[in-house]
């Protein structure tokens, strides 16, 4: 996975409350059985007119906002769906980092296996962000995980908190899979003592069942 | 020991290993996969050259985008039958189970595990879709994973995982007469906001939910997760050891009598404490319905679509400005008022035996509406579908003029030809009522099997406990 350290880029924002996984990834784009080139279709149903046409209200469309890898958002940010194909296509998009006051759970797990930096500030804090993006055209943040702030170049300093082992994890780009795998000792320990195999007492037609 | 909940006493079952200011590494009993979430984390396993640790701990089933029409047809759609082709060879290769389209076992991955007895009290089971809360209804730790964590789980067996703060959700009193589990979980959702149970787990008590059937805790548990926690759980009783008794994966004899015995010292103890309690007062409930663009945007049948001007919070009235324009609703209108293009009942909320049952009793010997383009029964299983043949319930289905399908995620998600078109409005017993998920542009009202049939006989909805169903919930 790609490391997060410190990141500056221009900001885009997206002044909607409870925005779920289903707006970012809409479901015909679930059919794919890659991990790439959700960019393209993030927020489809919003973003685009009949035929592909963008739609000039929604501000990712905004030339202002074009090339923008900072996204800010409302509270609730990623709710529903336990797809991942969202924070693939927030990434894939160019967005490195999301400012929100709060966000789903499961979607906030996804974004950390994927090197998006998924940032919680105050209400307030995010109020004073979407009046700094609006004001000013090509308004820029730096967000520097390893600091744990976001910052600007008015003064803007505002530090964040982050689980320490979710900081790290991100900052290295370690492999989760990679961690747990340090553990298979204990994996098998528990598998000897604890573990219990399905059992089929009635035949069921399922393919590939070894029992 | 101090006194534990019934989350506290599984998490701490399968605790694999633990460190100060870690996550904790849990075992995972049950691993659910299907086609729309699965493909992308064998890729992963293959290109990193590692092997699947336990595959006969994972189930697959092939329900997000099958056809619910004739499936000896090919499948027309060649993204779909790229997804099947994948879940199939990624099976094969891994030797992991398969409930493929053509199994007579095959349906919604959250009906099959449960009615399959591979569902049990005191697991850990995950899948890719966050509807796994459902499995909760039995006393299990069930939550829905990323792309990321199926192909850990695949893996390693395991998950790394933060502990969760408990949510006691208290019902107080008894279930009032046309007021089903559905209602119940959308009248908790209405007072918690989507956004309630982030970080929680939730354990639904009180004389209401242990009089539910097995149906109807998992109808709850169901949507545990559009309150915004992963989880939601039901202490296992009576009613679920003879919901699980006799089914093929649930052991026999002797061993389920031990079985029996380690599930009934699961229940909370008395004592414990939860993080929040939410408290429910039965007799105030009635039937609900969305009126909104997620499930928090509830109401009873007998209220009128709210005026945003009454919310209290700015950001809540520009999100209800928001969904009304969505929704094409005018603040004031009675919700009876409502009239409804399709009727969908089905997906892994609401496509049970008993959810069949009662809808079948609301429509027996009566007629869709004329004004209704559509109104669909789709069973969750092969098994709820030949169970409602074997009962009649089809033919009294078809005689009212629904149509009658095959078994799968159809209309909850539209990743079949099953969708509604631009505009249309639809009463729906599915789970989410977000944006385009039935359809783009489509506008779905959450509700119960009762009241989607009674509104499809009408064309728009109507107190279903102003009529009298002989038999019904």
């Amino acid at each position: 996975m790609q490391p997060f350290i410190k990141h500056t880029g221009l900001v885009a924002p997206l002044d909607r409350v409870n925005v779920d996984t289903d707006q970012m990834v809409p479901k015909q784009f679930l059919k794919f059985l890659t991990r790439e080139g959700y960019g393209r279709v993030l927020f489809y149903d919003w973003r685009y007119l009949p035929g592909e046409k963008p739609n000039p209200d929604f501000p990712l469309n905004f030339p202002r906002y074009k090339g923008a890898s900072i996204l800010l958002a409302r509270a609730n940010f990623g709710c529903g769906s336990s797809r991942e194909h969202a924070p693939w296509a927030i990434q894939d998009y160019g967005f490195h980092a999301i400012l929100a006051p709060s966000y789903a759970d499961i979607f906030y797990n996804n974004c950390f296996k994927n090197g998006v930096l998924p940032v919680t500030l105050s209400n307030e804090q995010m109020d004073e962000l979407f009046a700094r993006t609006e004001k000013n055209e090509g308004y820029r943040v730096t967000v520097d995980l390893e600091q744990r702030i976001v910052t600007d170049d008015q003064g803007l300093r505002y530090s964040f908190t982050i689980d320490p082992f979710r900081r790290e994890c991100l900052l290295k780009g370690l492999d989760d899979i990679g961690l747990t795998l340090m553990h298979e000792p204990d994996i098998s320990k528990y598998e000897q003592t604890k573990l219990r195999m399905p059992v089929m007492y009635e035949q069921v037609d399922v393919k590939f069942h070894q029992s | 020991m101090a006194p534990r909940t019934l989350f506290e006493k599984i998490w701490e079952a399968h605790i694999v290993h633990e460190e100060p200011g870690q996550p904790s590494l849990i075992y995972i009993d049950r691993h659910l996969i299907h086609e729309g979430t699965s493909p992308q984390a064998f890729s992963g396993i293959r290109a990193a050259r590692r092997k699947v640790r336990q595959p006969q701990l994972t189930f697959a089933a092939m329900d997000h985008s099958v056809s619910t029409k004739n499936r000896e047809l090919p499948v027309l759609d060649a993204d779909a039958a790229g997804q099947f082709d994948a879940l199939t060879h990624n099976c094969k290769e891994f030797g992991i189970n398969l409930f493929d389209m053509h199994s007579k076992n095959q349906g919604i991955v959250h009906i099959i595990g449960p009615e399959l007895g591979i569902t049990q009290p005191g697991q850990t089971i995950v899948c890719g879709d966050s509807h796994t809360s459902t499995h909760g209804a039995f006393g299990a730790l069930a939550f829905g994973i990323g792309t990321s964590e199926i192909e850990h789980v695949l893996a390693t067996q395991c998950l790394s995982q933060f502990h969760s703060k408990t949510m006691k959700v208290e019902f107080v009193g008894r279930r009032p007469r046309g007021v089903t589990a559905k209602d119940m979980i959308l009248a908790v959702i209405g007072k918690i906001g989507i956004a309630g149970g982030n970080g929680h787990v939730a354990e639904f008590t009180g004389e209401a939910v242990r009089g539910l059937s097995m149906e109807g805790r998992m109808t709850m548990c169901n949507m545990t997760i559009e309150g915004g926690a992963r989880a939601g759980m039901v202490a296992p009783d009576d009613t679920t050891f003879a919901y699980l008794e006799g089914r093929p994966f649930v052991p026999r004899g002797r061993d389920f009598v031990l079985a029996v015995d380690f599930w009934m010292s699961l229940p909370t103890d008395a004592g414990a404490k939860y993080d929040t309690t939410v408290t429910i007062d039965m007799d105030r409930l009635a039937p609900m319905i969305t009126w909104g663009t997620n499930p928090g945007m509830v109401t009873q049948v007998t209220s009128r679509v709210p005026d945003p001007k009454s919310f209290a919070d700015p950001v809540d009235q520009k999100a209800a400005e928001r969904a009304l324009a969505y929704m094409d609703l005018k603040p004031g209108t009675r919700m009876e008022d409502i009239a409804l293009d399709r009727i969908f009942i089905g997906s892994c909320t609401n496509s049970r035996i008993e959810d069949l049952r009662n809808a079948a009793k609301v429509v027996a010997g009566k007629h869709v509406s004329k004004d209704v383009k559509q109104a669909l029964v789709v069973p969750g299983s092969r098994r709820v579908k030949a169970q409602a043949e074997e009962e009649g319930l089809d033919k009294l289905f078809l005689a009212a003029g629904f149509e009658w399908r095959d078994a799968g995620c159809s209309m909850c998600i539209g990743m079949n030809d099953d969708v509604l078109q631009s505009g249309e409005r639809c009463a729906s017993t599915s789970n989410r009522n977000f944006e385009g998920r039935q359809g783009k542009g489509g506008r779905t009202h959450l509700v119960s099997p009762l009241m989607a049939a009674a509104a499809a006989i009408e064309g728009h909805f109507v107190d279903i406990r102003d009529w009298d169903v002989d038999g019904a919930e």
